[in-house]
């Protein structure tokens, strides 16, 4: 934090502690929350730990254990819901991580602001694996700070039972037909998102009328009624249980919902949709950088991605570990793989040439998003 | 007299100093300054600086959120005295029993809170989903059939979740024992030879109550109507499970400003300040009623 601010908030800090009476040290340490706790790391060499920070349910809990007895380094795995908390959590300070997993464009915002530091790739070999596809991407050109984790798309999930012929266009979303069984994405990117490509806009546009009419949209058919509610996590509940015919979310998400309904589908509008890597990246100020590298090394290597990919059904970046997956899975389960959830899992090619990614948006237009957001809930 | 073990206060206070003060200063220090004036006063460096690092103008934009506002206080105000109507016979009745049927009310009245909160709310999105439980119960015993027939509709299920109506419920639900606690435990220590002193003055079942159970209950009532109301208004878990988040809430609207996209702690600092203040008003405005008693503990 910057010297004036760290200077107000000690005086605050000290007014607060004269007021209540009592003499107290280190004011500092009060924004701690729930952060994995390393207090000597550097140096001895006696105890080697890690602290990694991820989404919940997003990784085989067993890699965890395989990591450790493989290196001796003791992994401490916290998990944070999103993107956006992640950040505040950066942004207060008071957490340690060393390895973070965010999306694209928060990787962007992150190089951007310098919290990031370049990795060494002659300490990960298996970073070979990872398929040209998922390199050098527009987050990071010159693929210096990340190592991809997993991909994904997001698009319409709906129920076979509940609507009359098979969804292709983002327009459902908007249109009276399914009236009060459609669930709202609770996020104002993806939200928004889909409102600019059933417009036809660039979805990183930051045309304020473009956006401002991709709101018009949203909010017309809120005002109609079109949706029932709006929710990320929820919607699991809703979609598996059949309460709304509906939703939009993310391919991976989806395959775990149809395992416990198999009436639902899944689809990537033919507008085009949003696709995205969740990519590996070290913290500027990560004490352990070592074991950072050989945890990243390990986690691109074929096999944790088979283990992974199995477990959380995101796609895999690295080739060899998507290519092998049908396979591995028949071996695995004694029953091949239905290919069509293998290809909304893993989108083929034409699928994904009609996908963007999401792009860091400027300061202004993030608060605009913001405004129109809150808006929407008035 | 000064007490001589007040040093043994000491590790509240100083735990009160580091969780509600310095936060609160915290809080203060954020809603009057934006991140653009830190990094102005940063520029210009010194008193003057200082100075122009505060700024009002993030309850400049407070206007837009008006609605917000009245929404949250109007249904937190509707659980209230919802817990109010429903709190009160229930704790003046407990208090009547005998210790049995006490302890056994009171052990009915927890059990729910030894289970987490967000799984209660989850088990009642369970029970009032559109395919959930109540209504195929409702569907089992051939309700909407009854109904379709009679009226010629075509119902198949009660839309029950993701209304206001909703979110009210599981404010109720989740906050009714702070209503009941603090009315039972006044009421159960109310001084007997009172109520025996106005039934010898000649004052009716109705008369004892209404002039001397009821008044003397209301600090409890007091404490009761601050734990529930308080929690209501700043809820945001309830209105985005229950609600749908349909409809943005003080607390849906705070959370926004720091796990939303645009992260602004200044903005949602500068909320939660305004709500913090009005509550408190209204607080204030509660105890003058409870004049002369003991008043009601806030905070």
């Amino acid at each position: 934090m910057k010297k004036i601010t760290a200077l107000t908030l000690a005086c605050v800090m000290a007014l607060g502690l004269f007021l209540s009476g009592c003499a107290m040290e280190d004011p500092q340490s009060t924004g701690g929350s729930g952060a994995p706790d390393s207090s000597n790391s550097s140096g001895t060499g006696e105890k080697r730990e890690l602290n990694v920070c991820s989404w919940g349910e997003y990784i085989d809990p067993s890699l965890e254990q395989k990591f450790e007895e493989a290196t001796g380094i003791e992994v401490n795995y916290t998990t944070v819901p999103s993107n956006e908390e992640l950040y505040a959590q950066l942004e207060l300070g008071g957490v340690d991580y060393d390895v973070i997993v965010p999306s694209d464009y928060m990787i962007a915002r992150l190089i951007e602001e310098d919290r990031l530091q370049p990795l060494d790739y002659s300490l990960i070999p298996n970073y070979e694996k990872i398929d040209d596809q998922y390199k050098n991407l527009s987050f990071d050109p010159n693929n210096e700070y990340t190592v991809p984790y997993t991909w994904g798309t997001l698009g319409i999930i709906y129920n076979t039972t509940m609507v009359e012929e098979p969804i292709t266009s983002w327009e459902v979303m908007f249109s009276d037909q399914y009236a009060g069984n459609v669930m709202l994405i609770d996020n104002s990117r993806d939200a928004f998102g889909m409102a600019l490509y059933c417009l036809g806009y660039d979805v990183n546009t930051t045309n304020e009328d473009e956006i401002r009419q991709a709101y018009e949209l949203v909010a017309d058919a809120k005002a109609r009624g079109v949706y029932a509610g709006q929710g990320m996590d929820e919607v699991f509940q809703i979609m598996e249980q059949g309460n709304l015919a509906i939703a939009t979310y993310y391919a991976g998400d989806f395959l775990t919902m149809h395992e416990a309904n198999p009436d639902l589908a899944f689809v990537i509008p033919e507008e085009g949709s949003n696709w995205f890597v969740d990519a590996m990246c070290i913290l500027k100020d990560a004490e352990n950088v070592e074991e950072a590298h050989e945890w990243i090394n390990f986690i691109a290597s074929t096999e944790s991605n088979l283990a992974n990919m199995d477990f959380i059904w995101y796609a895999s970046p690295n080739a060899e570990a998507l290519e092998q997956y049908p396979a591995w899975y028949e071996e695995q389960y004694g029953e091949p793989l239905d290919m069509e959830l293998y290809e909304i899992m893993a989108a083929p090619s034409e699928v994904l040439d009609r996908c963007t990614m999401y792009e860091n948006l400027p300061a202004e237009t993030l608060a605009l998003y913001n405004d129109l957001w809150i808006e929407l809930g008035i | 007299m000064r007490n001589k073990l007040s040093w043994l206060a000491a590790p509240y206070v100083l735990w009160m100093a580091l969780v509600v003060i310095v936060p609160i200063f915290l809080v203060i220090f954020y809603a009057f300054t934006t991140a653009n004036s830190v990094e102005l006063a940063e520029m210009e460096g010194g008193l003057r600086g200082l100075f122009s690092m505060f700024t009002l103008e993030n309850f400049a934009r407070m206007g837009t959120y008006t609605v917000i506002f009245t929404r949250s206080f109007q249904l937190a105000l509707v659980a209230t005295v919802i817990c109010f109507l429903i709190g009160y016979p229930l704790a003046y009745v407990m208090s009547r029993e005998g210790p049995g049927f006490q302890r056994t009310a009171m052990v009915l009245l927890m059990l729910p809170m030894w289970v987490n909160f967000l799984l209660r709310t989850y088990a009642w999105m369970s029970i009032l989903e559109n395919n959930g439980i109540l209504n195929n119960f409702f569907e089992a015993i051939g309700l909407f059939s009854l109904i379709n027939a009679v009226f010629g509709t075509d119902i198949q299920y009660f839309h029950m979740i993701r209304t206001q109506g909703a979110v009210v419920l599981g404010m109720v639900y989740n906050y009714l024992p702070f209503m009941v606690l603090p009315i039972y435990s006044v009421i159960v220590k109310l001084d007997h030879s009172l109520l025996e002193a106005a039934r010898d003055l000649g004052a009716s079942t109705a008369g004892v109550f209404r002039k001397v159970i009821f008044p003397l209950s209301l600090p409890g009532v007091l404490s009761g109507v601050t734990m529930v109301f308080v929690p209501s208004v700043s809820t945001f878990a309830i209105s985005r499970m229950m609600g749908g988040n349909n409809q943005m809430l003080l607390g849906n609207l705070i959370e926004n400003q720091f796990l939303g996209g645009a992260y602004n702690p200044h903005l949602g600092s500068a909320i939660a300040l305004v709500m913090m203040i009005i509550v408190v008003a209204c607080m204030w405005i509660m105890n003058r009623f409870g004049e002369g008693e003991e008043r009601a503990v806030m905070l």
